[in-house]
């Protein structure tokens, strides 16, 4: 049996659980699957769950569970692993799993392979996809020892539409865990955002973004001149914003805004996934790097091979004739 | 406080990837490696605790000869000691398999903070801090952002997705994942690369290593998701013609 573990924040199910449903389904063998989720107060997210195609959807509702913490989370889902006996676990990829599914992996002595996108089989063994070395390689990783094996897919590269839905809902069922909140080392306080978004990349129709390749905040002005001359918003991978040239709200990727405009134009951006999670949805991308095997190229429809600072002033000018 | 910091030694931005010829590695020999950025930062928190609370700052990694290069480099850069434990068996080693090694190595240290960076830029499996954190029986907390340490409590702000943040609580021995960006990197000096040569790096054996919970079946260059049209020319010519595409064929602008 092939158990998801869902993700929910104050009630409300995280959208890439219906990912890791969708690649559960896909592993399963008699497409049979379990899906748990924890917390206080989810009887509604697992009313929403039971739509899914599954053997049941299996509650663990405890007050030491609310806020999430990791060392609540791994010691109430090593118990339900334990009670349930899954041959694989699938979560999505989320921060909250990289917080807890290593340790809960740990704790067990099982595998946990980590930003899976796709699954292959190898000899008649899974294999699941993941990308190394900054996306410059792709592997083909078997887990290894005991089962479960825990599988984490990354987020966007399974399909949350293609998640099959049950023609009557899945049976809901309680499940008791013992979680001692007095063992809970961790003492979350509420989550927060550091300002009010001053920028809503998420709108914007065209958006010119710079990365390392930019090399010096002094060369700034060369991006902002072909944003304006294409209307365009001005946005950066993250190292621009750690660096401080530009702030943390024009930033792209996993930990800034997750945007799809009509263009992306990237201007000296490698491509991590962490930035390619925040942008790949993009209608038409175009890229211009140095190096021609900088991953970023994989995910766009137009690429240019060369120095940006020759290259940005002769598209600034190619604009200017009709 | 005496404060570990686990480093890795990774490939360096401008390498160009080549594999061995299992197809299930990449040749080392090809690659110019340096310290993994988010252990950078995690050395630089490391170092500024130290400033402002007193201790030690010793830097662990776990890997073969030259990752002795990185231990250096911590130390030039204000680290007290370095502890290497080297094998051969390391350089591709899985997260469990390094986590269970630099435990070995770490354990009779009594350390009250161990910081290392979220993910590494190799493998990239971001899982080594916290497996390790079970291993040394700590708490923690992954990708934090900032540090305030009080007494024998931490209060540690960690990000969430989508520009979210949140601060947790935790009762000091701990281990932290430290995200890229926390602070601004300190380079070394002619005088700390001089003071480093007199540091300690105690190298320690790796006997034996954990059975690995991973096996690489194939590494291969990345299958293209869209069929990039590459333009050629000179910058003016190149130019020109993606303006013309993006008007006539994509029509987004």
């Amino acid at each position: 049996m092939i158990l998801v573990v869902a993700e929910q924040r104050d009630g409300k199910l995280n959208r890439a659980t219906w990912e890791a449903i969708a690649a559960a389904q896909q592993l399963a063998a008699d497409g049979q699957v379990s899906i748990v989720v924890l917390g206080a107060n989810i009887a509604a997210v697992a009313g929403e769950l039971s739509a899914a195609q599954a053997r049941e959807i299996v509650v663990v509702e405890a007050p030491a569970l609310e806020p999430y913490t990791s060392d609540g989370f791994t010691a109430a889902l090593a118990q339900v692993v334990g009670e349930l006996k899954p041959s694989t676990v699938v979560l999505p990829h989320t921060y909250q799993t990289r917080d807890f599914a290593p340790k809960l992996a740990a704790r067990l002595d099982r595998a946990l392979v980590t930003d899976v996108t796709a699954i292959k089989t190898i000899d008649g063994s899974a294999a699941f996809v993941r990308p190394m070395f900054q996306g410059k390689l792709t592997a083909d990783v078997v887990p290894q020892g005991e089962t479960p094996h825990f599988v984490a897919v990354q987020v966007g590269s399974f399909r949350a539409d293609q998640a099959a839905k049950g023609v009557s809902p899945a049976p809901v069922r309680a499940l008791a865990v013992a979680v001692d909140a007095g063992a809970i080392r961790q003492k979350p306080e509420a989550p927060f955002q550091e300002a009010r978004q001053s920028v809503d990349l998420s709108q914007a129709e065209r958006i010119v973004a710079v990365g390392r390749g930019i090399k010096e905040q002094d060369k700034l002005p060369v991006a902002q001149q072909l944003a304006d001359a294409l209307g365009a918003e001005l946005a950066a991978s993250r190292p621009i914003c750690d660096a401080g040239w530009l702030p943390m709200a024009r930033q792209v990727g996993s930990s800034g805004q997750t945007v799809a405009p009509k263009l992306y134009l990237a201007l000296g951006i490698s491509g991590a996934i962490q930035h390619l999670v925040g942008m790949k949805g993009s209608q038409t991308i175009a890229a211009i790097n140095k190096d021609a095997d900088a991953p970023i190229f994989e995910v766009a429809d137009y690429g240019i091979v060369g120095d940006l600072f020759e290259i940005v002033p002769a598209i600034i000018e190619a604009l200017k004739q009709p | 406080m005496k404060i570990a910091v686990c480093v890795k030694q990774v490939p360096g931005r401008d390498w160009h990837p080549r594999l061995d010829g299992a197809g299930t590695w990449i040749r080392e020999q090809d690659a110019a490696f340096e310290m993994n950025e988010p252990d950078a930062y995690a050395l630089e928190e490391g170092l500024r605790l130290k400033e402002k609370h007193g201790g030690e700052v010793v830097v662990c990694s776990a890997g073969p000869a030259r990752v002795a290069q990185v231990l250096r480099e911590a130390l030039a850069r204000g680290a007290d000691r370095a502890i290497h434990l080297e094998s051969d068996a390391l350089a591709g080693a899985d997260a469990g398999v390094i986590a269970a090694a630099l435990a070995g190595a770490m354990g009779g240290e009594q350390f009250d903070l161990v910081l290392t960076g979220l993910q590494s830029d190799d493998q990239g499996s971001a899982q080594t801090g916290v497996v390790l954190a079970e291993a040394l029986g700590m708490p923690h907390a992954t990708i934090i952002m900032d540090v305030q340490v009080d007494q024998n409590h931490l209060r540690v702000k960690r990000e969430l997705e989508g520009g979210w943040f949140q601060w947790v609580g935790m009762p000091l021995p701990a281990l932290l994942t430290i995200q890229s960006g926390i602070n601004q990197l300190r380079y070394a000096t002619l005088k700390g690369i001089m003071a480093a040569k007199k540091k300690e790096i105690r190298r320690v054996e790796a006997a034996s290593l954990a059975a690995p919970k991973q096996k690489i079946a194939a590494l291969y260059a990345p299958e293209k998701s869209k069929k990039t049209q590459m333009i050629a020319g000179a910058p003016a010519e190149a130019a020109k013609e993606l303006v013309r595409r993006l008007r006539e064929e994509a029509r987004v602008i």
